[in-house]
């Protein structure tokens, strides 16, 4: 088992996903622990539909960099699906609800129009539960991947004490002069960019489950605001490496292996903390 | 010496008017209870003078060196903070957000802050404490705490004893009433307890049907609170 593992990892191209992959399980966990205590669990998954359809728009257009089309328009649903969060007259869950599925029928009925490929469903499976296309990044890829991971990381870091207080109470913040409005704004920009960044790993389908899980096996076991962030961090890496190598060595899909991790990691948070509660 | 000048003030939302022609002052040291009935507008005036939305009309002016984000806010608890994953620390230093400028993170100077107003709350002993397994009179503790770090000067409490028991209620009537005397903290707070209100406050604003705005003294003679106590007589009876 070592013997394969060392095999693969001999390949430049495993080791740039490996790269990548735990960089995306990290800044996808540091804002989990925001969008779930501020009920937004849900806005990630939103958000990979519309970035979903919005690849599929650009395939059709053909254009040479996805990326440049998919991350403005995912940034742009973003703006918007916080900015309804707020405003009472449609309610932010079922605005989520209807903007992810609408972006995910009319991304596969364009897919279904115009595609030139041959393999529509094969195409339409690894854009929704992870593709290969880990495994196939470019240096250059690797390289915009990692900048914006830790460009995330560090925004993050600088403003972890304005999360915190943004998170816990809008209105305290507000009336002690925060600019509240500025940072859903930023946790908004960044969780849209993180979603388009974890659709190349996970697939549109399951991105949430990085958002959500290391936050949520977080919060089980601890108590304190950063230790709950720290933990998630690392959890979320150590179940992405791990879930990363279990699906290199068994040939299992990667995006769906690391969710299973993550669930196993979950359960295993949920018995700790019963066995924590029941001394 | 006066801190906040409301005159003639309409609030409401959606472009609704909900309360109009509210006039009021508060000098410092003041405790100034709001009451009024259900819907009357309370929440929106305090919303209103903590700036978080604006007034349809009038003013309000704060006065002496008070700046408008130089509030203690302590508000209702929200379903979101109930399961909150945060200590009690975290939560009182979060107060000190106001004072942190352009810089990232807390310095000396906001801990020992925080740690002073921890220990006039009597939260030194909880302050690792998870927030969520505190009981309703802790949490409304930290929060109290938290305002604290946010000023010196003025304290706006929103409904503080709601869904607290009666011998807690007490308790945090006192200590609100010990940082109004000792410390010389302007209370304004909002409260639908309106005995409570006129035995603690120094002045009432009785906002909804009919405005008034006086001493405690005044409000007892006057034509809503009368009408109120004939009213809770009637009930008790």
């Amino acid at each position: 088992m070592i013997g394969t593992l060392a095999t693969y990892l001999a390949f430049p191209f495993v080791r740039y996903a490996l790269v990548v992959g735990v960089l995306i399980a990290l800044c996808s966990s540091l804002l989990g622990v925001t969008l779930v205590l501020k009920r937004f669990s849900f806005i990630g998954d939103g958000l990979s539909h519309v970035a979903f359809g919005a690849l599929a728009i650009a395939g059709i257009l053909n254009l040479t960099d996805d990326m440049l089309f998919v991350l403005p328009v995912t940034v742009l649903a973003a703006v918007l699906l916080l900015r309804t969060g707020q405003n009472t007259k449609i309610k932010g869950d079922a605005a989520i609800a209807m903007i992810s599925v609408s972006a995910l029928a009319i991304g596969y009925l364009l897919m279904n129009l115009f595609s030139t490929s041959t393999n529509l469903s094969g195409d339409v499976c690894s854009t929704l539960f992870g593709s290969t296309s880990i495994l196939t990044l470019t240096k250059g890829e690797v390289w915009l991947c990692a900048v914006l991971s830790l460009s995330v990381v560090a925004l993050f870091v600088l403003f972890y004490n304005r999360l915190f207080a943004v998170t816990f109470d809008e209105d305290f913040a507000r009336a002690s002069g925060t600019r509240v409005e500025a940072y859903n704004l930023l946790i908004a920009v960044v969780i849209a960019v993180i979603i388009v960044l974890a659709m190349n790993l996970v697939g549109s389908l399951l991105i949430s489950a990085l958002i959500i899980f290391p936050a949520m096996s977080a919060m089980r076991v601890f108590s304190s605001f950063k230790a709950v962030t720290v933990f998630s961090g690392v959890l979320s890496v150590v179940s992405a490496l791990l879930g990363m190598l279990i699906s290199i060595i068994y040939g299992t899909p990667v995006g769906a292996t690391i969710v299973a991790v993550d669930l196993a990691a979950f359960l295993l948070c949920c018995i700790a903390a019963r066995a924590k509660g029941g001394k | 010496m006066e801190q906040l000048t409301c005159s003639n003030l309409t609030l409401g939302y959606e472009g609704r008017p909900v309360l109009s022609g509210v006039s009021f002052s508060v000098n410092e040291g003041d405790y100034l209870c709001i009451v009024g009935e259900n819907g009357s507008g309370k929440s929106t005036l305090m919303k209103t003078i903590l700036g978080l939305q604006k007034p349809m009309g009038g003013t309000i002016a704060f006065r002496n060196g008070v700046r408008a984000n130089e509030i203690g806010y302590l508000p209702q608890q929200t379903a979101v903070q109930k399961d909150f994953p945060a200590t009690v620390r975290e939560i009182v230093l979060s107060g000190c957000q106001g004072r942190l400028g352009k810089r990232p993170f807390y310095g000396r100077k906001e801990k020992e802050l925080a740690a002073l107003n921890m220990e006039k709350m009597g939260l030194t002993a909880l302050e690792g404490r998870s927030y969520r397994n505190l009981s309703g009179g802790q949490q409304q503790r930290v929060l109290l705490a938290r305002a604290l770090c946010a000023t010196q000067k003025i304290l706006l409490l929103d409904e503080p004893v709601s869904g607290l028991d009666p011998k807690v209620t007490l308790e945090m009537y006192g200590l609100i009433e010990r940082l109004n005397r000792e410390d010389g903290v302007t209370i304004i707070m909002i409260s639908h307890d309106i005995a409570a209100a006129v035995q603690y406050a120094s002045h009432i604003l009785h906002v909804g049907h009919e405005t008034f705005f006086g001493t405690c003294a005044e409000y007892r003679k006057s034509p809503p609170a009368l009408r109120f106590f004939a009213s809770e007589g009637g009930e008790a009876q």
